[in-house]
């Protein structure tokens, strides 16, 4: 019966474990009863409302979602969503859904964290979270700034940041997450932008249907204390020769449509180096052009990408998913363990293993 | 095995108590003595396997019957530079055939693997006690190794002793001749060759070691038949040699034990098999999040093994990691668990603080060890009470359980379980590093005498608003416990969000009104203080006639052994005084302030600087007095003695 209504989540794997509703679901029935409490104009509100229009089409029953997060703006985000949640401490969301989502298969946990929760103060349970491929979902909101304590740089600011804390510019060299991800074994990997919904209605879609930990990274804009930091991307003039949008199968071009409609620009790997560039299509031909393949068993082109973005610019900044992999999912693996132990030794026996093998007796 | 011998309990003051007779049983013609106790220090180099020859020893006489008690003694370091003091690693074993509490203060025989091992603990040797020494290894450059300039086997300087020189490495050597090793394989034998000797000394039986020895080396049955070889051979060696004139027996403590079927056991392992046992009795599935460290990763290892009970065991990253996993767990509804020692207990606060913000089920077990910071790994401390009782920001009671006995750790394990799971808050299990490592014999209980610990999962709405609408409130409390429901993500219509930030009463909603969080603070606390605790038992045999004990000693935790040891001694020398135990230390057992005050003096015996007389100070505005101890070590019973008597003459 659900299966007919639901069309979403059935087909996919990750989820099969995951009871289906019983009616058709609508955005509203995310809504929680909470008012938003973000400043007007945040980005967060953007990303919120594609994750309750998206959450219908996995068709899954509202109480086996649960919605995980840290400390920061974004980590609000449960207490608007009407499934479980939990609004935990600082930079251990990750940590704290691999419990649940490995003890508790029937569910879809979801982990909202921001780029100074999970990158800074939560770095370690991202990496691991990451590396174990826990059955999770993991939306990291980069604002590239801290904004609940009220605009610090943050660990994805860029070097001479002016803040609060660094007024005459932040000396750290930051975190690119993409990069970081894959170098962490991150089976998926994606970026996406708040303002384009269309864009990261299908990255939270891939995500939902990858088994193990997907890491969406969402660029975030924080209109209080660093509004404008994803304009390049934004704008309809400069995005198009900023934004590279990545898509499986397909080959890696950008920019103002040349003649065979395509973008004038592609990306090509570099003989002499072995890294990736971008050329201009017109004047050196689409032959080389990379044809995107998230699914490469080799994270190493994933990660090229994942470098061609100026920091400071944004300029050549891969949106879409850049790694799509499958691996070995931990929670699987434990259930597994749990199974192949009753199977060897049959379901444990409180008395026996109480009694041990080495025993006496007193007699009164 | 017949007569017991009627000295009372451990207040012989280290004398040996016995009889002689002439053995026509298996002793070879030689004399055999009877005891009623021996304490037995094997020790050695770190890679000597010395904590291996202690626990063969003990399965060996707890299988006898004895009761027993153990303390094993080791470095921090794996394996520290050989032959020096700082490599010396010990086990100490004490069994008799009477109820006995504590491994016992000082030694009757050591046996000392090398100088560093007699220089490290000869301190403790009373006169006339028996030295069993490695002859082999007393050489010109172990000897200077540890500072001996002359051998004191030759100087003296041992003459208060009954030493008997033997060259256990030669001799092991020369028994594993036919096996073809290498002298440095042969070598490594040796300390199942004096596992031998002693098991002849002590009429130990030997088929468990053999069978343990063939079992361990079941891939290797030629180090296998090797290491019985040399066993078999020190046990010859005994009943061969002049040198061992005598032998000894200690009768099986019969009327020291209820019936029953008993095993040994250490206390690290009587609570996993308590956290097995808890999530049975609660029908929760176990969830372990953990990250390794001394003394507590035992149990780690040893939930690891029962995955075939639905366990799961998470070895985290880091220890936030570790109770962070748990605490998902519990909000998942499992019976979830963390396990740590002191170190660990620091990076966990901020998550404990928030388990008691989300009021979910959480046991924190803290293998305690000695601090601060790094402190002594392998060595025990009680000093993490203020800790567990304090240590989180702003108002955030935690209860705390503290296991007294290696065995008893079972029960304060189920004990701790019972608390979190009917309040639904975390709860501290305090053990440390003495019963952790310690063993003893355990009576093996009947699972259907094991609590009821089943809980009732949130199943529907449990409020009605103003307007007649039925909805569920996550922070509706139970009346009698205060505890709030526990409803798991998967149950329908009961969607909920829970998190740090301070709630509204009811609903969980986030609320920063003043007078709700005042209540909030005030209702958690009521919370912890209202568990039902039972009250401390008073043990005051003077009691009876009327002319009750002026003195009550008070302890918690791991002192239960050496106090009561003392204050049987204490008793045995005509004194009067009072004994009790607190298992619960938060909430404190309703009855014991009447308790503290019916007594002209309290003394607290404590392994650090005064946490429990602190609180009772504070609490009870009594004149606790501390005595204290922060040695890594446990008490001894004979000192302990002196103290009571002292504070009661005072």
């Amino acid at each position: 019966m659900t299966e007919t209504i639901s069309e979403g989540s059935s087909q996919i794997e990750a989820l099969s474990l995951v009871p289906k509703a019983d009616a058709k679901q609508s955005m509203k029935d995310f809504k929680s009863d909470q008012e938003v409490r973000w400043c007007p104009g945040c980005g967060d509100y953007a990303v919120l409302a594609a994750v309750q229009g998206f959450m219908p089409e996995l068709g899954l029953a509202k109480e086996n979602i649960v919605f995980v997060s840290g400390i920061g703006c974004s980590s609000r985000f449960p207490y608007y969503m009407n499934t479980y949640g939990m609004h935990s401490i600082h930079g251990r969301a990750p940590a704290i859904a691999t419990g649940l989502a490995s003890s508790r298969r029937d569910l879809s946990v979801w982990v909202v964290t921001g780029d100074g929760d999970a990158l800074s103060i939560g770095g370690n349970h991202l990496i691991h979270a990451l590396r174990r491929n826990v059955n999770l979902k993991i939306l990291l909101f980069n604002n590239r700034i801290y904004g609940l304590t009220k605009g610090q740089y943050s660990p994805t600011s860029e070097v001479g940041k002016i803040t609060k804390s660094t007024p005459m510019g932040s000396l750290d060299a930051p975190f690119n997450p993409v990069s970081l991800a894959i170098g962490a074994e991150a089976s998926f990997v994606a970026r996406t932008v708040d303002s384009d919904r269309k864009h990261l209605t299908s990255v939270l879609r891939e995500a939902a249907a990858h088994p193990g930990t997907a890491l969406v990274e969402i660029y975030q804009n924080c209109n209080i204390f660093n509004d404008g930091a994803f304009e390049a991307l934004k704008d309809k003039e400069r995005a198009q020769e900023a934004v590279i949008r990545l898509e499986h199968g397909q080959p890696i071009r950008f920019g103002a449509p040349a003649a065979d409609g395509l973008g004038s620009k592609g990306v090509v790997r570099d003989p002499a180096t072995g890294d990736l560039k971008v050329i201009d299509v017109a004047s050196e031909g689409a032959a080389d052009v990379l044809v995107h393949d998230a699914h490469n068993p080799s994270p190493t082109t994933a990660f090229a990408l994942s470098r061609l973005a100026d920091p400071d610019t944004l300029h050549h900044t891969p949106i879409g998913v850049l790694r799509n992999v499958d691996r070995p999912v931990y929670d699987t693996l434990m259930s597994d363990q749990l199974d192949t132990a009753i199977e060897q030794k049959g379901k444990g026996d409180l008395a026996a293993l109480l009694a041990g093998n080495d025993t006496w007796t007193v007699v009164g | 095995m017949t007569s017991q011998v009627s000295s009372p309990a451990e207040q012989a003051d280290g004398a040996l108590v016995g009889e002689q007779r002439a053995s026509g049983d298996g002793g070879g013609g030689k004399e055999v003595r009877r005891l009623d106790r021996v304490i037995i220090r094997f020790a050695g180099d770190s890679g000597d396997g010395m904590q291996l020859t202690g626990d063969r020893f003990t399965s060996e006489t707890a299988s006898f019957g004895n009761d027993l008690s153990t303390l094993p003694n080791f470095p921090a370091e794996i394996r520290a530079p050989a032959g020096t003091l700082p490599g010396v690693s010990s086990f100490q074993l004490h069994f008799a055939d009477h109820d006995i509490l504590t491994p016992g203060d000082a030694p009757n025989v050591l046996v000392a693997m090398n100088p560093a091992a007699l220089k490290a603990n000869l301190a403790d040797v009373p006169r006339g006690a028996e030295i069993i020494v490695n002859t082999d290894e007393f050489t010109k450059r172990p000897m200077a190794k540890v500072g001996y300039a002359t051998s004191p086997l030759e100087d003296g300087s041992l003459s208060a002793y009954n030493v008997h020189p033997v060259p256990l490495t030669t001799l092991t050597i020369e028994a594993l001749k036919e096996f073809g090793l290498s002298r440095k394989e042969a070598e490594r034998s040796k300390n199942m060759f004096a596992l031998g000797l002693l098991s002849w000394m002590y009429h130990r039986p030997t088929e468990g070691t053999e069978k343990f020895l063939r079992s361990k080396f079941a891939k290797k049955p030629e180090i296998a038949e090797a290491n019985v070889t040399a066993f078999r051979a020190g046990w010859n060696f005994g009943e061969t040699t002049e040198d061992f004139a005598v032998s000894y027996e200690v009768a099986p403590a019969t009327k020291a034990f209820p019936t029953g079927t008993y095993r040994n056991i250490s206390g690290n392992l009587a609570l996993s098999y308590g956290l097995v046992a808890a999530s049975q009795q609660a029908d929760l599935p176990l969830y372990l999040g953990s990250y390794p460290i001394t003394p507590a990763s035992d149990i780690l290892h040893e939930l690891s093994k029962h995955k075939n009970f639905g366990v799961r065991t998470f070895q985290a990253e880091d220890e936030i990691a570790g109770i962070g996993a748990a605490l998902g767990a519990a909000f998942g509804g499992a019976l979830a668990v963390t396990t740590t020692s002191g170190p660990g207990v620091a990076l966990k606060s901020e998550t404990i603080g928030l388990a008691v913000s989300l009021e979910l089920p959480l046991l924190i077990v803290d293998i305690q060890r000695g601090g601060p910071s790094t402190g002594l790994p392998t060595k025990t401390e009680q000093a993490d009470l203020l800790q567990a009782m304090f240590g989180r920001n702003g108002e955030a009671p935690v209860p705390i359980v503290a296991p007294q006995t290696p065995a008893d750790c079972f029960d304060a394990a189920l004990d701790a379980a019972r608390i979190a799971l009917t309040y639904r808050t975390p709860v501290f299990l305090l053990s440390d590093g003495y019963l952790a490592n310690g063993s003893e014999p355990w009576r093996i209980p009947d699972v259907d005498e094991l609590p009821d610990l089943r809980v009732q999962f949130a199943s529907g709405t449990n409020h009605q608003l103003a307007d007649g609408t039925e909805v569920f409130w996550p922070y509706k409390r139970d009346e009698q416990t205060l505890a709030r429901p526990w409803a798991v993500p998967g149950t329908p219509g009961l969607e909920h969000r829970i998190g740090g930030i301070e709630k509204q009463d009811g609903t969980g909603n986030i609320s920063y009104d003043p007078a709700n969080h005042d209540f909030m603070v005030r209702t958690r606390q009521a919370k912890i203080d209202g568990i039902d605790v039972p009250d401390v038992e008073v043990d005051d045999p003077a009691g009876e006639d009327g002319k009750g004990a002026g003195t009550l000693v008070l302890g918690w935790g791991s002192t239960y052994g050496p106090i009561t040891a003392a204050v049987r001694r204490v008793r045995g020398a005509g004194e009067r005084i009072a004994q009790a135990h607190l298992r619960h230390l938060n909430p404190f057992p309703r009855n014991l302030g009447d308790v503290l005050r019916r007594y002209d003096k309290v003394i607290v015996p404590e392994m650090n600087l005064g946490q429990l007389a602190t609180l009772l100070r504070a609490k009870y505005l009594v004149d606790a007095r501390s005595h204290t101890q922060v040695s890594g070590m446990p008490f001894k019973a004979e000192q302990l003695a002196e103290v009571f008597k002292e504070a009661i003459n005072d």
